[in-house]
C-alpha cells in the first residue's frame, strides 16, 4: 500500500522504474519524518493547551455548574435550585444598579476616551523635539497599578482632600463636592478616574496604528497642497479604522469587567448601595466575601455571557479581519 | 518623474518642524502631559511632607522636605517582602507566558497539519473569556488543588489568561520569518527544533520582549487574583501591600503617599526602558 503505483507515475513509461516508484528506504524515512513532526507538534503545544484548558476553560465550565446550586462553598453542592440564582440577581436592585454603572462606564469610556486619545495620538505623531519624552509621560497612568491609581485618587478626592483644598485656595470653594460619598456623583468620579487611567492605552494603540500609515501617502497629500487637518481627516483617519475598532473592542470588554479601581477608590458602603458598584465588585462581594458561592457564580456567568455576546457582536459586525487572523481568521 | 519627486521631498520634510503650529503643538503636549503626571508628582512629592503639613495645606509643597516617610516605609514596613513576592510571581508568569506562548505560536506559524486553524481558534477564543468572570470557580479549583497560598495560585492562571493574546501577537511575527531561512537550516542539517532555538528565537526577540513586558507589567499590577488566593500576609504582593497599608494607617496620609510612590517606581522604570519595544510589538499585531 505504501509503495506508489508505478502506472500513476506522471513521468511516463520511458523512465526507469526506480525513478517512478520510491525506494522503500525513502518511504519509511518519510513516515518517520511525519511521525517526528507530530511528536514535535504535540510536544510543543501540549503544555500551553493543558494550562489554558485547566485555568481558563474548566473554571468557566464550573461557574455554570455551581451557579445552579444554593451553595455556601463547603462540601459538594447538593441544593439544586435551577435558575433561581439568576432570577434573584435580576430582582436585586443593587445588581441592576451595577448593570447601569457598567453601562455608564462602557459608553462613557468610548465617548470620552476615544476622541481624547485620537487627538493626543495625532498630536504626538507629529515630528517635534522631545516627542519621545511626551509619549512616555502620557503613558504613565496606564503603567501604574490600578490599586496605586485608586489609592492616589482616593487621597486626592476624599472629603477635605487635595482637590477640595486646591479648589478652596483658588477661591472656587463653591465647587467642592462629596466626590466619593455623594451617591449621585460617585459614578461620574469613577468614570473620570477610569478615563485618566486608561486613555493612555488607547493612545499607545493609536500611535502603533499611526506608525503603520505610510509616510509616502501623507507626504504626497502635502505636496498636493492639503492642509494638516485635511491630511488627518482624509488620509490618516480612514487608515486608522482597524486600530480604532480593536481599541473599542478591548475597551468595551475591559469596561464590563472593571473591578480594581472601583474596589479601592470608592467607599465600600457607597459601593454596596449600588452607587458605584459594578458587576465584578458585586460578584466578589457576594460570592467571595459573603460566601454565597452559587449566587456569585451565577453573577459570574451573567458577566461572562454579556462580555461574550458583546465580543461576538463586535467580531461579527466590526472587527472581522482587523486582528491578524484572530478568533476565526487565518494568518495573512 | 521619480527624480522630480525626490527633489521635492527633502525640503518639505525639513520644513515641517518649524511650521507655524509648533508653539501650539508644545502647549497642547505640555497640557496633556501635565494632566497625566500631576497626580503622580503630587503623590511622590507628598511623600516628602508630614501629615500635619498635608492636613493644614492639602495642595502645598513640602516645607521643609522630610525623608522620614520613605525611610519608614523602607525599613519598618513589609515593603521589601512584598516587592520580593511581586517579583517572583511576575518573573514566573513572564517565563511561563514566553515559553508556552512561543512553543505554541511556533507550531501554529511554521507547521502545516490538519486541525491547525482549529487549534488557533481554540486559543484565540480565550480573548473572549473575561478573566474576572472566572475568578470564583478558579478560587474553588485552586483550593481543591491545595494551591491556595502559594505562588503557583497566581502564576498558573496568569499564564493561562495571557496565552491567547501572546499567541495572537507572536504567530504573525514567527510566520513572517522567510521560508528560505528554514530551508537553509534544513540543508545544514538543522531540524525544526534547532531552527526554532538557533534562528527563530533570536530573530523574534522584539516580539518576545513585547509579550514578556506585557505579561510582566500585568502580573506586577494584578490585584483581584492575589487578593482572593493569597490570604497569607507573608505572600502578599505590592498591590495588596499598598491596599493593606492604606487601610491600616488611614490617618498616616504622608506614609501612604510614600508607600504608594515606592510601589509604582519599579513599573515606571521598567516601562520607560521597554516603551519602544511595546509600541513596536503592537505594530506587528495590528494591521494598518
Amino acid at each position: 500500500m505504501t509503495a506508489p503505483n508505478p502506472t500513476l507515475n506522471p513521468a511516463g513509461g520511458a523512465s526507469a522504474p526506480p525513478a517512478g516508484g520510491r525506494p522503500p528506504g525513502r518511504s519509511s524515512s518519510r513516515a518517520a519524518e511525519t511521525r517526528r513532526k507530530w511528536y514535535e507538534i504535540i510536544g510543543l503545544t501540549t503544555p500551553a493547551v493543558i494550562v489554558y484548558v485547566m485555568f481558563v476553560l474548566v473554571p468557566m465550565g464550573f461557574a455554570v455548574y455551581y451557579s445552579l446550586f444554593r451553595w455556601r462553598g463547603v462540601g459538594p453542592p447538593t441544593d439544586y435550585v435551577g435558575f433561581d440564582n439568576y432570577v434573584l440577581a435580576f430582582q436585586d436592585p443593587i445588581f441592576l444598579d451595577a448593570l447601569r454603572n457598567n453601562s455608564i462606564i462602557v459608553v462613557g469610556s468610548l465617548l470620552i476616551q476615544g476622541p481624547i486619545a485620537l487627538g493626543v495620538a495625532l498630536l504626538l505623531n507629529r515630528r517635534f523635539r522631545g516627542r519621545t519624552a511626551f509619549r512616555l509621560l502620557v503613558f504613565v497612568p496606564y503603567v501604574l497599578a490600578e490599586v496605586t491609581v485608586g489609592i492616589m485618587w482616593k487621597l486626592i478626592l476624599t472629603d477635605g482632600g487635595t482637590l477640595d483644598g486646591l479648589l478652596r485656595s483658588l477661591g472656587l470653594g463653591g465647587l467642592v463636592q462629596a466626590w466619593l460619598a455623594d451617591l449621585d456623583i460617585v459614578i461620574w468620579t469613577m468614570l473620570f478616574v477610569l478615563t485618566w487611567k486608561y486613555v493612555g492605552f488607547a493612545i499607545i494603540l493609536l500611535l502603533a496604528g499611526l506608525s503603520n500609515v505610510p509616510h509616502e501617502l501623507t507626504e504626497a497629500a502635502e505636496i498636493d497642497g492639503a492642509s494638516w487637518w485635511q491630511i488627518q481627516r482624509h488620509v490618516t483617519l480612514p487608515l486608522l479604522g482597524p486600530t480604532i475598532r480593536i481599541w473599542m473592542f478591548l475597551s468595551v470588554i475591559g469596561s464590563l469587567q472593571v473591578f480594581d479601581v472601583i474596589w479601592v477608590t470608592s467607599v465600600p458602603a457607597v459601593r454596596s448601595l449600588g452607587a458605584s458598584g459594578t458587576m465584578a465588585t458585586y460578584m466578589v462581594d457576594n460570592g467571595f466575601f459573603a460566601r454565597l458561592w452559587g449566587y456569585g457564580n451565577a453573577v459570574a456567568v451573567i458577566l461572562f455571557v454579556i462580555s461574550f455576546v458583546a465580543a461576538l457582536l463586535f467580531q461579527r459586525f466590526l472587527l472581522r479581519r482587523d486582528i491578524q487572523g484572530a478568533i476565526t481568521g487565518r494568518v495573512n | 518623474m521619480i527624480v522630480a519627486a525626490n527633489a521635492v521631498l527633502p525640503p518639505s520634510s525639513k520644513r515641517r518642524p518649524v511650521s507655524w503650529s509648533s508653539p501650539l503643538t508644545y502647549a497642547l503636549a505640555l497640557a496633556v502631559a501635565a494632566v497625566s503626571i500631576a497626580p503622580v508628582v503630587y503623590v511622590i512629592v507628598g511623600g516628602f511632607r508630614t501629615t500635619p503639613q498635608i492636613v493644614a495645606d492639602p495642595a502645598g509643597l513640602p516645607d521643609p522636605w522630610v525623608w522620614d516617610n520613605y525611610a519608614r516605609v523602607l525599613t519598618q514596613s513589609d515593603f521589601w517582602g512584598q516587592a520580593f513576592n511581586s517579583a517572583v510571581i511576575a518573573l514566573g508568569t513572564t517565563l511561563g507566558v514566553v515559553v508556552l506562548g512561543v512553543s505554541a505560536a511556533f507550531v501554529l506559524a511554521r507547521y502545516t497539519f490538519r486541525g491547525r486553524e482549529g487549534l488557533y481558534t481554540f486559543f484565540t477564543l480565550g480573548l473572549l473569556f473575561p478573566a474576572g468572570a472566572a475568578i470564583l470557580p478558579l478560587y474553588l479549583m485552586l483550593r481543591d488543588l491545595n494551591l491556595i497560598n502559594s505562588y503557583y495560585a497566581v502564576i498558573l492562571p496568569q499564564v493561562a489568561f495571557s496565552l491567547p493574546l501572546t499567541i495572537v501577537i507572536l504567530r504573525p511575527f514567527l510566520a513572517a520569518v522567510p521560508r528560505e531561512l528554514e530551508d537553509a537550516a534544513a540543508i545544514d542539517g538543522t531540524g525544526r527544533i534547532g531552527f526554532l532555538w538557533r534562528i527563530m528565537l533570536p530573530l523574534s526577540r522584539p516580539a518576545l520582549v513585547t509579550v514578556g513586558v506585557l505579561a510582566f507589567v500585568a502580573s506586577w499590577n494584578a490585584f483581584l487574583l492575589p487578593l482572593l488566593v493569597l490570604g497569607d500576609v507573608s505572600l502578599h504582593t505590592l498591590p495588596l501591600g499598598v491596599q493593606n497599608f492604606s487601610s491600616q494607617y488611614t490617618s498616616d496620609t504622608a506614609g501612604i503617599l510614600a508607600f504608594t510612590s515606592l510601589s509604582m517606581l519599579p513599573a515606571l522604570i521598567f516601562f520607560t526602558l521597554a516603551e519602544k519595544q511595546i509600541v513596536g510589538g503592537l505594530q506587528g499585531a495590528i494591521k494598518g
